[in-house]
C-alpha cells in the first residue's frame, strides 16, 4: 500500500513537472517481440513513427520491445509510467492484466491495450476485426487449395485467434464444402523456427494452404521452399513473398488510431473507450492480391471485402452452428460483439479441441 | 486422429533440421566446457552467426561463405568473453549473460536493413542413386551439408576429445588447471582455443537458422535455442553422442508433437507442447543415473577462474 501511494505520488509529482514545462507528450509502446520481426510489431512500430512524424517536435516515443507477457511486463510498464510516459500503448493480449495492475498506480498516465477486454477509467481497449480479413482469406483459400486440406498455425488459445480461425473455415468451407482444417498451436507470437516446423509439419501432412496467426515470416519461407503452398501475410504484408506463395495479407493499420490517440492526450479529451474496427474505418487492410489467384476468385474475394467494409455483410451470419452441432445463430441472425470478444469455441465443420 | 497423416520418412528427415541448429552449438559448447570454461553466451553467439551468416550470403550471394562468415562472427563473440573471462578474471557466469545480451543486440543492429530479404538457396545433396533409394535416401543422402557437417563435428569431437593427445590436454585443462599449468601446458592459450572453437560451432549452429531452417533474418531469431543448446550438454553430462542424442531427441519431439497436432492426436496440447523439453531431461537424466554419480563427470574446473599466480 506504501508502495502504491508512493509510485502513485511519484506519477504526480512527475505528471505536474511535465504539465508545468510544456514539455513534449511523452507516449510509451510496449512489444511483445522485436520490431524487426516483419509482423505484429513491425506494424505497431509503423504506428508509432507515424505518430512522431505527425507531431514532430510536440511528442516524444519511447519503446521497449521483447517484454514477455505475465509479470515482467509489469515491471516494464511500472518503469514506463515512472518515466513520466503520459500515454502508454501495451500492445498484446498477454499485458492485459498488468495493464490494469499498473494503470492502477498510475491514475494519471493513461493507457491503451490492445485486443485485451478489461477497461478502467485510465484504461482504454483497442483491436481491430481481423476476423473480417480472415473472411476473405478463408474465401481465396476454400477455392485455391487443391488437396483441400488447410493448414493454420495459431498462437494461443484466446478469442481473437478462435474468430480467426471460425472465420477463415465458414468462408472457405462456403466455396468449398470439402475443405478440412489442420491447426497447430505455437503457443507462441514469435519463434520463427518453431513456426517454420509447424508449417513444414502441416505441407508434409498435405496443407497446401497455410494460414498463420504468428508474427514472424517464418511459414512464408518454408512454405516457398516446399512449392505449390500458397500463404497469407499475416500482421504485415509479407509482400517479399509474392505473388508466391504469398497472395495476399491481412495488413493491421494503427497508425490513425494512434495519432487520434495522441492528440486526444494533447487535447485532455482522452477518455477511456473500447475500439473495435475493421476494413471499413480502413483498420484492417487487405494486401494485394497476388497474380497467382485467378481473376474470378479475386472478384469474388474483393466483392467480399466490400461487402464487409460497407456494413452489407457480416462474416458471422447464420445459419452457424457450435462444434457439437448446438445451435449458434439462425438464418439471418449475426453475432454481436459480445460473444465474439469472449468467443472461446469452434463452429460445427471444425475439428479438434481447442486447448483450455 | 489420423495418425497415418504422418510419414514417418518426412518426419525424420525433418528431425534432422530442426535438430541441426542446437546440436551444432551444443557441441561447440561442450570442448568450451571440457576446457572447464562456463561460457553462457551461447544464445549471443547463435545470433551473432546467424546474422553474421546471413549478411555474408546475401552479400556474396554464397551460402559457403555466409557460414564461414557466421564460424568467425561466433569466434570474434566468444574471443572478447575469452578476453574479458581470461586475462581480465572477470565472473564467466556474469560475462556470459552479458554476452548473450550483448550479441542479441548486436545482431539487431547489424541485421537492421537485412529484415525482409531473402537468403540465396542452399543446395541439397542429391546423390544419382542414393538420395532416390526408398526410405533411406531421404533420411540418409539428401540433406544439405551442414547436417553431414554436424555430426561429422560430433565424431571428431568425441575420438579428439578420447584418443588425441590434443584432447588429452584439454581435459587435463578443464580437470585441473593448476596441475596442467605446473606440467607446462598453457591454460588460458588452450581454453581460449576452445571458447573460439565452441562460438564457431554455435555461430554456425545460428547460421543453420537463418540461412536453411527458417530462411531469413529476424531479430531475436534463435528464440532460447543456445539455452537449450547449455542444457543439452549438461544433461548429457559432457559426452558427444549423449548431445546428439539430446538434440535429436529434442529436436524430434518438438517435430512430432506439432505433426500429432496436425494429426488430431487425442492429447491435450499443453502436454504435446512440454513434451519435448521434459522428454529429453527425463531420458539424459535416466541414462546418467545408476552410474557413479553423473555429476562427477562434469569437468572440476568448470566455472573457476585460472591466474599463473594462484
Amino acid at each position: 500500500m506504501k508502495l502504491t501511494t508512493l509510485l502513485a505520488s511519484a506519477a504526480l509529482a512527475l505528471g505536474l513537472a511535465g504539465a508545468a514545462a510544456a514539455e513534449p507528450t511523452k507516449v510509451g509502446f510496449v512489444f511483445v517481440g522485436p520490431i524487426g520481426d516483419g509482423g505484429w510489431t513491425y506494424e505497431h512500430n509503423q504506428g508509432r513513427l507515424a505518430v512522431e512524424e505527425h507531431f514532430g517536435d510536440k511528442v516524444e516515443t519511447i519503446y521497449q520491445e521483447n517484454v514477455p507477457e505475465g509479470a515482467d511486463a509489469e515491471r516494464a510498464l511500472t518503469q514506463m509510467a515512472l518515466s513520466g510516459a503520459d500515454l502508454i500503448f501495451t500492445t498484446s493480449f498477454g499485458y492485459m492484466d498488468p495493464t490494469i495492475n499498473v494503470a492502477a498506480k498510475f491514475p494519471n498516465v493513461k493507457f491503451e491495450h490492445a485486443t485485451g477486454y478489461k477497461r478502467a477509467a485510465n484504461v482504454s481497449t483497442y483491436s481491430a476485426r481481423f476476423y473480417e480479413g480472415r473472411a476473405v482469406q478463408g474465401t481465396i483459400a476454400g477455392r485455391m487449395t487443391k488437396s483441400n486440406v488447410i493448414g493454420y498455425i495459431a498462437s494461443f488459445p484466446i478469442p481473437e485467434v478462435i474468430r480467426g480461425i471460425n472465420s477463415a473455415y465458414i468462408h472457405a468451407r462456403k466455396v468449398n464444402p470439402d475443405v478440412q482444417f489442420k491447426v497447430v498451436w505455437a503457443y507462441t507470437w514469435f519463434d520463427p523456427a518453431k513456426e517454420a516446423d509447424a508449417a513444414q509439419a502441416l505441407i508434409e501432412q498435405g496443407a497446401d494452404v497455410i494460414l498463420q496467426h504468428t508474427d514472424s515470416a517464418a511459414p512464408q519461407a518454408a512454405a516457398e521452399k516446399a512449392g505449390n503452398v500458397i500463404t497469407f501475410g499475416q500482421a504485415s504484408d509479407m509482400g517479399e513473398y509474392a505473388p508466391l506463395p504469398r497472395v495476399s495479407s491481412i495488413i493491421d493499420n494503427w497508425a490513425p488510431y494512434y495519432i487520434q490517440r495522441v492528440q486526444a492526450v494533447m487535447d485532455g479529451t482522452w477518455e477511456s473507450v473500447d475500439t473495435w474496427d475493421g476494413i471499413g474505418p480502413g483498420m484492417v487492410k487487405i494486401g494485394e492480391i497476388s497474380s497467382a489467384v485467378p481473376e474470378d476468385v479475386k472478384a469474388e474475394a474483393l466483392a467480399l471485402k466490400e461487402a464487409i467494409a460497407s456494413g452489407e455483410y457480416h462474416p458471422f451470419t447464420g445459419p452457424l452452428n457450435k462444434q457439437d452441432g448446438t445451435p449458434w445463430l439462425a438464418e439471418g441472425e449475426t453475432a454481436d460483439d459480445g460473444t465474439l470478444a469472449g468467443m472461446n469455441f469452434y463452429v460445427e465443420g471444425l475439428t479438434g479441441e481447442i486447448p483450455q | 486422429m489420423d495418425l497415418s497423416a504422418i510419414n514417418p520418412v518426412l518426419l525424420i528427415a525433418s528431425l534432422m533440421v530442426a535438430a541441426t541448429p542446437i546440436l551444432l552449438a551444443a557441441i561447440g559448447e561442450l570442448v568450451a566446457e571440457k576446457s572447464g570454461v562456463l561460457n553462457l553466451g551461447v544464445e549471443g553467439m547463435m545470433i551473432t552467426g546467424a546474422i553474421c551468416g546471413f549478411v555474408a550470403a546475401v552479400e556474396t550471394g554464397s551460402p559457403a561463405l555466409g557460414f564461414a562468415f557466421a564460424a568467425l562472427g561466433g569466434a570474434a563473440l566468444a574471443l572478447l568473453f575469452g578476453l574479458l573471462t581470461q586475462y581480465l578474471m572477470s565472473n564467466q557466469v556474469a560475462t556470459g549473460l552479458g554476452l548473450t545480451l550483448f550479441g542479441l543486440g548486436l545482431s539487431a543492429l547489424i541485421g537492421q536493413d537485412y529484415v525482409g530479404i531473402k537468403a540465396p538457396a542452399t543446395p541439397r545433396l542429391d546423390l544419382p542413386v542414393l538420395s532416390d533409394l526408398p526410405v533411406l535416401g531421404r533420411i540418409l543422402f539428401s540433406h544439405d551439408l551442414m547436417v553431414y557437417l554436424s555430426l561429422v563435428l560430433v565424431a571428431a569431437v568425441w575420438a579428439g576429445l578420447k584418443y588425441s593427445r590434443a584432447g588429452l590436454i584439454l581435459r587435463a585443462v578443464g580437470e585441473n588447471h593448476e596441475a596442467a599449468h605446473a606440467l607446462g601446458y598453457k591454460v588460458i592459450r588452450i581454453r581460449l582455443m576452445a571458447i573460439a572453437f565452441g562460438g564457431a560451432c554455435a555461430g554456425l549452429g545460428g547460421a543453420y537458422l537463418s540461412l536453411i531452417r527458417v530462411p531469413q533474418w529476424t531479430e531475436g531469431m534463435t528464440e532460447g535455442a543456445g539455452w537449450i543448446a547449455l542444457a543439452i550438454v549438461v544433461f548429457a553430462s559432457w559426452r558427444p553422442w549423449r548431445v546428439l542424442l539430446g538434440a535429436y531427441l529434442f529436436g524430434g519431439i518438438t517435430v512430432l508433437q506439432l505433426n500429432l497436432q496436425a494429426a488430431g492426436a487425442a492429447i491435450p496440447v499443453e502436454y504435446l507442447s512440454m513434451s519435448p523439453y521434459l522428454i529429453t531431461i527425463l531420458v539424459l537424466v535416466i541414462m546418467s543415473a545408476g552410474r557413479a554419480r553423473a555429476a562427477l563427470n562434469a569437468p572440476a574446473s568448470l566455472g573457476r577462474v585460472f591466474h599463473a599466480s594462484n
